[in-house]
């Protein structure tokens, strides 16, 4: 317990901090020449989906490759244009909660259908 | 506010307004205390409402084949009676001591948003009325407050096209307050206001609003697809068309579950408060009340599945959920026995206050103790859809909930109104509530067990259940004395004059009675430095050298000694951009309801007031 | 800790060091994924469910779709460099960028009211089966997120230009951007599922 306690010592006494310092998070976002690179693999990606589409994989194994691909799109996204990777951790821990909040209740509910129906 | 007087001229289309008094203000308000009483007046009002519908099924129920109130208006009153309870009453009861208090218990001038604040009271208050307006357009919701499809979806009269609505509405309205609040709490604590040395109701608080934001989507979505399914024959929960009423049975429990305990923590964080006052002694396992209170959001959200045993999720996912409810009895005892710690060898005095905190916990055992009956599987079989489970979550919600919620009440009038409820009619109200209550549903149990079911607008008398619904009856009048005897009381309260001969009447222990009474517009004149748990406790009494508690003189370690700052703090300026927007939402339902030009001027007025709202600055200079 | 009133410094002083906005904008983004969450699971859950046709693989033209999705990746990228610009404090770029942004947007916007007219043309309707149903609703509720986005950054543009916005004007950029690409991952995961997953029309 105390080390939790002291753990929240410290956040509480960072709120105390110089001011001056909160500004800084900004200028660490990518540069324009990064958001473009990361554009270009979006686009990549998302042609390499379509294709795969088109493809005549079987079907577990496509279903597979397109949830990986959109996975890896949306991370991209998230971690560099909504800049969470390089932002305070706090705001990536609001966002889990809700994306694994999502996760699981698409999981839970299917299953529990499937359990349901079979 | 003094410092407004030379304001240049104004840029927006409508003047804004700066007045801080008169009743125009209370349209305009976007301070927190404002706007928690707008909010806690509103909830009374709703509770007096669904109370009256209460009365009326209790009527109804007095005798065998009674005829007061025909099937259809039975289903209607006793729907809208849950709906206004649970949506309309707790939940925005909850809202006003989050509102007023938090603030003020953590050290902060206002929330993060106080216009989001005063949009979230509006349109919640819009949302309330918009549902109640179904009474006059022809029938109020009659599907039960869980609307279970298809009978909602099939039903042909336009209540729960009201239902599905109305709850979107408040629902919105409670999840942006959820963020407002959250983020209050996060972001605007006095320096040294570490998170552990947050009063327990402010942890509450902060849990209550993280289930909301994650449970409110659920319920969005699935309102909206019965509105799908009502207003444009849409397939959602449509059987003959493949679609499975079961999937709003999973949403609704998603969200419903959680919401179970959106309703009781608040009442929590009450009584963690009041006890340790009134008994003299700081909260017992400080530590493990807030974490049991986290605990129980967590898991909160596992057991939906329970209310579904006898839809037959097949034996698995049956013993999984009967397992995760048990294991819910855990968080829930641990704090029970905390309160029991800390009332334990305290010097306790039995003030209305405490009264109520210590009656809500003895009547939260009661229904918690016939809720783990329902996790043994097979006999909830028995007691589901009877008259079991009203009794089991009346005695959760109306005996946690609503005793907790007068707790604090009586605890708070002092610091809110600057007067003090009368002791002695606080007691007897108490003791009358107390005695109504356990009259009313105590005798649900047997009803239930002897096959009463719930939702039937009567009964044969060959049954022989008379007795018992009589007895009921009688309760529920005597539940209603009380609450008359309350409202005599706070008229006759308000009507004396304003002052208390001591600003701290109970002795408290946190930061809300730190300022005075009723607190200026800016709470603190100085924002406090929190150096411990109990911090306003701990500047009234240290420790002699025997462990003996000595009253510190006053002034010695008040660090908000008084120096005039209170002129210079910039504090938000009123508006009426939130009221204009949350006027559009309600707007837009009725214009679903009768007519798409009615959409289109509710969405141009949301966008309008919105649009006000971002181009006006927070702080008119 | 007076003073700190007395100067109203432009930086919120807030007990995590962090903006207040930026905390409740990503709460907020954290219920919206329950609200697409909860869409997208009764979607799939009724994935080949329908009665009665038309299916998904008579109706879908992927082609057209991809074109949509492509532009809606590219509003994000215009959407970065409006930031970009913003921090550079080259306010004339930035609002270039957010216009468009918000043309891209009503692209797709415009887009998919041209897929749902055919579709409809082609004989699926809300209330055809439940394909319908689920794929209209979903979709749907994306499409007014993004008009919304739409309306919000074109607000930007105007009180940017207008001289309304604060002196720090990456800030509400930033924010009314995280709105925006979160919509974009939404469709990242809507194009998937609903579009190129294939689905087989059920037999019988
Ligand atoms: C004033 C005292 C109250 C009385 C006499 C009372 C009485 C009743 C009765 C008799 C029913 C069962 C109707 C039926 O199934 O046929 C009922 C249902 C219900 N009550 Fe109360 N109640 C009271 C207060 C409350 C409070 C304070 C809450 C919540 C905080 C509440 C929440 C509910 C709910 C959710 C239902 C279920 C409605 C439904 O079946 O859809 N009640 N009440």
């Amino acid at each position: 317990m105390r080390q939790l306690d002291e753990f929240h010592e410290e956040a509480g006494a960072r709120g105390m901090s110089d001011p001056s310092e909160v500004g800084h998070a900004r200028h660490i976002h990518p540069s324009a020449k990064e958001y473009v690179r990361i554009g270009v693999i979006l686009v990549i990606l998302t042609a390499l989906e379509v294709w795969v589409s088109y493809s005549s994989l079987p079907h577990g194994l496509l279903i597979g490759i397109l949830f990986f691909l959109a996975f890896v799109k949306f991370g991209l996204v998230v971690l560099w244009f909504m800049h969470l990777r390089f932002d305070d951790a706090r705001y990536s821990r609001f966002f889990i909660m809700g994306f694994a909040g999502a996760c699981i209740l698409f999981l839970v509910v299917l299953l529990l259908f499937k359990a349901f129906a079979g | 506010m003094a410092t407004a007087a030379s304001v240049p001229a104004p840029r927006g289309i409508i003047r804004r307004p700066t007045a801080t008094t008169g009743w125009l203000s209370w349209f305009t308000t976007i301070d927190h205390k404002k706007i928690g009483l707008l909010y806690g007046f509103s909830a009374f009002a709703f509770f007096i409402i669904g109370g009256l519908e209460a009365l009326l099924i209790r009527a109804q129920l007095a005798k065998p084949d009674n005829t007061l109130l025909n099937a259809d208006q039975y289903n209607q009153i006793f729907t809208m009676h849950g709906l206004t309870m649970i949506f309309l009453f707790v939940m925005p009861m909850s809202a006003a001591f989050f509102n007023y208090m938090i603030p003020l218990m953590i050290g902060a001038r206002d929330v993060a948003f106080p216009r989001l604040n005063a949009f979230s009271y509006w349109v919640f208050l819009l949302g309330g009325l918009f549902l109640y307006s179904s009474w006059f357009l022809g029938g109020a919701p009659n599907g039960g407050w869980f609307g279970y499809p298809p009978n909602s979806t099939t039903d042909p009269t336009i209540g729960m096209t009201f239902y599905a609505l109305g709850l979107i509405i408040t629902g919105l309205a409670s999840s942006a307050g959820a963020i407002n609040l959250a983020v209050t709490v996060v972001n605007m604590r006095a320096p040294g206001m570490t998170l552990f040395r947050m009063p327990v109701f402010v942890w509450m608080g902060l849990v209550v609003q993280f289930l909301l934001v994650f449970a409110l989507p659920i319920i969005t979505v699935a309102l909206f697809e019965m509105l799908f399914d009502r207003r444009w024959g849409t397939h959602f929960f449509d059987p003959t068309a493949g679609g499975r009423p079961l999937l709003w049975q999973n949403l609704f429990w998603l969200f419903a579950h959680p919401e179970v305990y959106i309703l009781i923590l608040p009442a929590f964080g009450i009584i963690s408060e009041i006890l340790p006052v009134f008994s003299r002694k700081p909260l017992f396992g400080y530590q493990f009340v807030v974490f049991s209170g986290i605990a129980i959001g967590f898991i909160g959200f596992g057991v939906w599945a329970h209310h579904m045993f006898a839809v037959g999720l097949g034996p698995v996912a049956n013993t999984a959920f009967g397992i995760t409810t048990a294991i819910i009895a855990v968080p829930t005892g641990i704090k029970i026995f905390n309160w029991m710690g800390t009332m334990y060898g305290g010097d306790i005095h039995f003030d209305t206050p405490m009264l109520m905190a210590v009656g809500a916990v003895a009547m939260f055992v009661i229904g918690g103790l016939s809720g783990v009956t329902h996790a043994v599987v097979p006999s909830d079989y028995q007691q589901t859809d009877t008259y079991y489970v009203v009794a089991h979550f009346h005695y959760v919600l109306f005996g946690g909930a609503v005793f907790g919620l007068f707790g604090g009440v009586f605890y708070w009038w002092p610091k809110i109104f600057a007067r003090q409820l009368d002791e002695r009619w606080g007691k007897v109200q108490f003791w009358i509530m107390l005695i109504g209550f356990n009259l009313t549903f105590g005798p649900m149990h047997i009803l239930g067990l002897g096959g009463m079911i719930r939702r039937e607008y009567t009964y044969p008398a060959s049954l022989g259940l008379t007795f018992w619904n009589q007895v009921s009856t009688v309760g529920a009048y005597l539940i209603a004395l009380s609450t008359l005897v309350f409202v005599v009381n706070a008229v006759k309260t308000q009507r004396t004059a304003k002052g208390l001969a001591n600003e701290d009447p109970w002795d408290a222990r946190t930061l809300e009675w730190t300022t005075s009474c009723p607190p200026p517009v800016y709470n603190f004149e100085e924002i406090p430095v929190v150096h411990s748990i109990d911090e306003f406790w701990h500047r009234k009494y240290a420790e002699d050298k025997e462990g003996r508690l000595i009253r510190v003189p006053a002034g010695a370690s008040d660090h908000a000694a008084a120096d005039g700052h209170g002129g210079a703090i910039h504090l938000p300026t009123p508006s009426f951009w939130p009221l204009i927007a949350a006027v559009g939402l309600p707007t837009i339902a009725y214009g679903v309801l009768y007519s798409w030009w009615l959409v289109g001027a509710g969405a141009l007025v949301t966008v309008i007031g919105f649009m006000g709202w971002a181009m006006e600055p927070p702080v008119a200079e | 800790m007076a003073d700190t009133t007395a100067h109203a410094a432009p930086v919120e002083h807030t007990s995590t060091g962090l903006p207040s906005t930026k905390l409740a904008m990503w709460l907020f983004l954290a219920s919206e994924c329950l609200l697409f969450g909860a869409l997208i699971t009764t979607y799939v859950l009724y994935r080949g469910a329908s009665t009665t046709g038309p299916y998904p693989s008579e109706i879908f033209d992927i082609r057209y779709t991809s074109v949509s999705s492509f532009v809606l990746l590219a509003s994000s990228l215009t959407m970065v460099l409006s930031l970009t610009a913003a921090e550079k404090r080259d306010f004339a770029r930035m609002r270039l960028w957010l216009v468009a942004t918000a043309l891209l947007g009503m692209t797709f916007v415009g887009g998919q009211v041209y897929e749902f007219t055919s579709f409809y043309h082609e004989g699926l309707s809300l209330t055809t089966n439940l394909f319908g149903t689920t794929f209209y609703v979903l979709t749907g509720f994306h499409g007014v997120h993004v008009t919304v986005g739409i309306l919000m950054l074109l607000s930007l543009v105007g009180m940017s230009w207008a001289g309304r916005l604060p002196d720090d004007q990456a800030f509400p950029v930033e924010m009314v951007g995280l709105y925006w690409h979160f919509v974009d991952i939404v469709w990242i995961v809507i194009f998937t599922v609903v579009y190129l997953i294939p689905q087989a029309k059920p037999a019988g």
